[in-house]
């Protein structure tokens, strides 16, 4: 029934908004008819709206953008986390001695992360778009398709951490059993080896990832106006040619949001890691490496924010991307 | 939304029909290989799960193999071991609270953006949208500190902080999942008609009235599509339990598996058996809720 409700009222009015090429926000004309409703609002109402609107607020920005910015100032002082009279300013020294390889694991950190990103980038999010592409056309089965490679994303990185252990482990995985290595000396410890375990990580991860990204990408080409294709195949183009050139560029607002999904994800990175190793030889990333500093008995409150303000650093710039274009409607 | 609204039409359509054949049975052929290929680890681990550690390690057959006897007896294990009920518990103390508690406030957000125009909507929205794309270790050290420091009502927190408390650990996913749910909910109450708030109005009704009774009912598919991917993202949380709560015996399901981990000696059949256990219920959503964990998804995703 709520389906149905639905789709009697809001879903005719959105398709043929886009295409008529108005913003799916709001209509032009709406404004001055909301502004004039503003108006009609008793004093008790305007009490119980800023309710609603002040508690969550507050919380969010108490527990998300207070300590955010508390990371900020802290990444230029050096504390232990004990009394707050103790902390010293210290200027750049944190990042000074992070950019000069006082602290061994920066740099590799930072270079698993591009790693990652890169790996995520040009590997990962076009196999789950290729999936999506391929599962977009009307084949029998689609659905029991679309369910397997979906299925690792409902699963926890920590899960999914488990789960390829059984096809790593030097003694007992998979893949050293076919290959009879299992228990020998010769047994390639997939997770252990730093040679090969940020790659056999990413394999897990994109594993997960690519599924994701199908089903991102999966529902944005079925709101592709058929129309479209139709045309293009009318006049004459191939099918690659038609999603190249016209299905791709019609799907920008979810390019925006997979390819921000796929840095983000790429600089959250964790569970898996921490899974795995703790983040120790050669599987060091940053976000690991903040997280080392504040537990433990070493708790260097200071040089740990240095880290976090790295990571916020290179995540502003997509998350900013994402808010002016996705935001984008709502401000016209 | 945008999948549910487009697919009628979708269907009506009559793709050419020719070229048909051949090329039918190669991408069949390549879908059904990538499918078992991704199905594989799951496979492997339900696999391994079922067959004692004495047929298939050490000296014995391998694990590669079949034969010996097959059973659900690690699975008992698993389960008794390491106390599997109580973290299943744990779990749902912080699950089911942060679930409800984030729609609610997010519902509350989403009406006053979406149904009556501020001039810091928009400014609202991106700071709740830029807080949830925030990689969580951002904001770790200094929460860590705040959660040690912060007195609490001793009603909600037997030491009198947030810090290795429930409640700590239910408002932080509070405070991070506002983001992507308000976004979601403001994008579809903006769909719904304004004319139906004017009907309030002249009903005589207040603004909560309003929210409570015409448009929270009819955000119901949204909601349900939110409930079913937060649930699956707070249980699979495993980074703010690993931080924010030290003692061992609170922390949620995720974490216990480690416990399966012996420290010389792991049995993977047994490790199999837990982490198949662990999963059980995100796999129960994925099977029964897949359309709406799949709606959730897209709905932020995709807007109108």
């Amino acid at each position: 029934m709520t389906d149905s409700v639905n789709r009697g009222l809001s879903e005719p009015a959105a398709p043929t908004r886009r295409r008529l090429g108005i913003p799916v926000g709001e209509a032009p004309g709406d404004a001055p008819r909301k502004r004039r409703r503003f108006s009609v609002l008793t004093r008790r109402d305007k009490l119980v709206l800023g309710l609603m609107v002040g508690i969550p607020t507050a919380i969010h920005v108490f527990f998300i953008w207070l300590p955010t910015i508390a990371s900020g100032i802290l990444s230029f002082t050096s504390w232990n986390g004990i009394g707050l009279d103790r902390i010293k300013f210290i200027g750049l020294k944190n990042y000074t001695d992070l950019f000069s390889g006082v602290y061994p694991p920066f740099w590799p950190a930072i270079q698993h992360n591009l790693i990652w990103l890169a790996v995520f980038l040009l590997i990962a999010t076009p196999i789950g778009i290729f999936l999506a592409v391929l599962l977009d056309k009307e084949i029998r089965g689609t659905r029991v398709y679309q369910s397997a490679i979906y299925l690792p994303v409902v699963l926890s990185l920590a899960i999914v951490g488990f789960i390829w252990q059984l096809i790593y482990s030097p003694d007992q995985g998979l893949i050293n059993s076919l290959l009879g290595t299992a228990g020998t000396p010769q047994a390639i410890d997939w997770f252990g080896n730093r040679n090969v375990n940020l790659w056999a990580i990413l394999v897990a991860a994109s594993w997960r990832h690519i599924g994701y990204i199908m089903v991102l990408y999966l529902a944005g080409l079925k709101s592709v106006d058929p129309g479209l294709r139709e045309a293009a195949s009318i006049d004459g183009a191939s099918e690659r040619q038609t999603f190249f050139r016209v299905v791709f560029p019609v799907l920008r607002p979810i390019n925006v949001v997979v390819l921000v999904i796929t840095v983000i994800e790429s600089l959250r990175a964790f569970d898996l890691v921490y899974i795995t190793n703790r983040g120790l030889n050669g599987l060091e990333i940053l976000s690991v490496l903040v997280t080392n500093n504040i537990i433990g008995e070493a708790s260097r409150i200071g040089f740990g924010s240095a880290l976090a303000m790295v990571l916020l650093v290179i995540s502003v710039g997509p998350i900013i991307y994402y808010l002016t274009r996705s935001l984008k409607d709502d401000a016209a | 939304m945008t999948a549910s609204a487009a697919s009628p039409t979708h269907g009506s359509v009559n793709h050419p029909r020719k070229r048909r054949s051949r090329g039918r049975y190669v991408l069949h052929a390549f879908l059904i290989v990538t499918s078992v290929v991704w199905l594989a680890p799951v496979l492997w681990a339900a696999y391994t799960a079922l067959r004692p550690y004495a047929d298939t390690g050490g000296a014995a057959r391998g694990y590669v193999s079949i034969g010996g006897s097959y059973g659900f007896q690690n699975f008992f294990d698993a389960w008794t071991r390491v106390d599997m009920p109580k973290f299943f518990l744990n779990t749902m103390i912080v699950v089911l609270p942060a679930v409800v508690l984030t729609l609610l406030l997010a519902s509350m957000v989403a009406f006053a953006v979406s149904r009556y125009s501020w001039r810091f909507n928009l400014l609202l929205l991106m700071l709740f949208t830029a807080g949830n794309l925030l990689p969580q270790q951002v904001v770790i050290t200094p929460l860590y500190r705040m959660y040690l420091a912060l007195p609490i009502p001793k009603l909600v927190s037997d030491n009198g902080l947030l810090y290795d408390q429930y409640i700590g650990i239910i408002v932080v996913h509070v405070a991070f999942q506002l983001g992507f749910s308000t976004f979601v909910l403001s994008n579809y109450m903006k769909t719904l008609p304004k004319e139906l708030n004017e009907a309030a109005v002249v009903d005589g009704a207040g603004v909560f009235r309003t929210f409570w009774e015409v448009i929270l009912p009819l955000c119901r598919p949204p909601l349900a599509a939110l409930a079913t991917l937060q649930f699956t993202w707070i249980y699979n949380d495993f980074f703010w339990a690993l931080i924010l709560m030290v003692t061992g015996d609170k922390r949620p399901i995720t974490s216990a598996l480690s416990g399966l981990k012996g420290q010389f000696f792991t049995d993977n059949n047994l490790v199999a058996a837990g982490a198949i256990i662990v999963a059980l219920p995100t796999l129960i959503v994925f099977f029964v809720l897949q359309k709406q964990f799949i709606r959730g998804l897209t709905l932020g995703s995709t807007k109108g």
